[in-house]
């Protein structure tokens, strides 16, 4: 459908909850440009004070793994158990360790 | 072919160990077209839900009163631009599921064809509709779609505020005046059964249900959830000191649920298949405010076009 070519650009939307956290990924929105995108997305993500900061990024901007890269990308951590404090066993004397 | 199977298993996997499926994972043909049938449609549902109550925000009785079903609009239509996000995410464009809602090719709730005739409606929407919305959505949070599920966490959340004020409404107008208690009552007898509908229809005749549970996009039954919503309002109109109007209602000490009445499932065909008492007036309603905004969306992108060629030009000036 040709009108499809005139649908805004997508933006994936991110709202810092709180000062002292990370924007963590809330939705998408479409909007014309940036400055309409943060506008946007502070009407529809955060009506009830969810946020002190807003990030958009256009979507078609975002690289992202694939799910069929899953096994190559993070299976090589699962042997590798040594990677975690639980790992090495330590006398009951050692404390707070 | 192999690889399809494997592919299959793994998606059949993560479904039975409770997994969500993302965006980008593979995924059945037919679970996504669901999917997207579904959304839209409750996107949909949304957008249209803005019609019955918009049509008092002008007249609600006080600022209060107005300033709460402004907020509350306000949140369907955020409602309805969830969905359709959750939706894109499976492939759809956002034109391509308004021209269907436009054309009449997707269906919404068939509940938004009734017309708000007082300002009790306003109470009654609020309590019933809201809360059988709230009772089919909640299951919804745990759906087997991530971003459906998460979706619906946000509206389930901004819900419970609509419940309430309807509720309230409807107590006001009950502890009123004769007149304006006779006005809640009216507006039950009116909703009460529309309401029921809204689960859609019995388990023996419903014919995406088995799949969808499947699939774990759906958790309960739609009578199941009828029932529970039977229970949960009975009492909620007792305290109002308002009667539903089912002469057949009646508390089972057996079983621990209300009994009620046969739903004339030819009125839901009706109003489903276009003939409601509203349906033409809330698509042409709709396909209005779009074309209207028309001007305001190419200017927009027109706007946004020039200034980036401009930007563009100076980085290469520079």
């Amino acid at each position: 459908m040709s009108a499809s070519k005139n649908e805004w650009p997508l933006w994936e939307v991110f709202v810092r909850s709180r000062q002292g956290l990370s924007h963590k990924h809330v939705g998408s929105l479409h909007a014309a440009d940036a400055t309409m995108a943060v506008n946007n997305a502070r009407d529809v993500y955060t009506r009830r004070q969810e946020g002190t900061s807003i990030w958009v990024v256009k979507a078609e901007d975002i690289t992202a793994s694939t799910p069929a890269e899953k096994d190559i990308l993070f299976d090589p951590a699962n042997d590798k158990v040594y990677r975690h404090p639980t790992f090495y066993d330590l006398p009951d004397e050692v404390k707070n360790m | 072919m192999t690889q399809e199977m494997d592919l299959n298993q793994r998606f059949e996997d993560y479904i039975a160990a409770d997994q969500k499926i993302e965006a980008k994972d593979w995924m059945p043909d037919a679970y996504r077209k669901t999917l997207i049938r579904q959304i839209s449609q409750h996107a949909h549902s949304e957008i249209i839900g803005m019609q019955p109550e918009g049509n008092w925000i002008t007249r609600a009785p006080s600022l209060k009163r107005k300033s709460i079903l402004l907020a509350k609009v306000q949140d369907e239509a955020g409602h309805g631009l969830y969905l359709y996000s959750a939706a894109e995410t499976l492939g759809i464009t956002r034109d391509e599921m308004l021209d269907a809602l436009h054309t009449g090719k997707a269906k919404y709730s068939s509940i938004f064809n009734y017309p708000t005739l007082t300002w009790a409606d306003m109470g009654a929407v609020g309590w019933l509709v809201d809360g059988a919305a709230i009772m089919n959505q909640v299951p919804l949070c745990k759906c087997s779609y991530g971003p459906y599920a998460r979706a619906m966490v946000r509206v389930c959340k901004e819900e419970s505020f609509h419940q309430r004020q309807g509720f309230q409404v409807m107590l006001n107008l009950s502890n009123g005046t004769a007149e304006q208690k006779a006005m809640a009552q009216d507006a039950l007898n009116r909703w009460w059964w529309p309401s029921l509908m809204m689960f859609g229809p019995n388990d023996a005749s419903s014919k995406h249900s088995e799949q969808s549970m499947r699939w774990k996009i759906k958790r309960f039954s739609n009578d199941e959830l009828r029932q529970r919503f039977v229970d949960m309002t009975v009492p909620q109109a007792e305290l109002l000191g308002l009667s539903v109007p089912d002469p057949a209602l009646k508390w089972n000490e057996e079983t621990g649920h209300y009994d009620f009445g046969p739903i004339d499932w030819s009125e839901f065909e009706q109003v489903i298949s276009g003939n409601g008492p509203c349906n033409r007036e809330r698509i042409a309603h709709r396909v209005n405010a779009h074309n209207e905004g028309a001007w305001v969306r190419e200017a927009a992108a027109a706007h946004a076009a020039k200034v980036a060629a401009r930007a563009d030009q100076q980085t290469h000036a520079a």
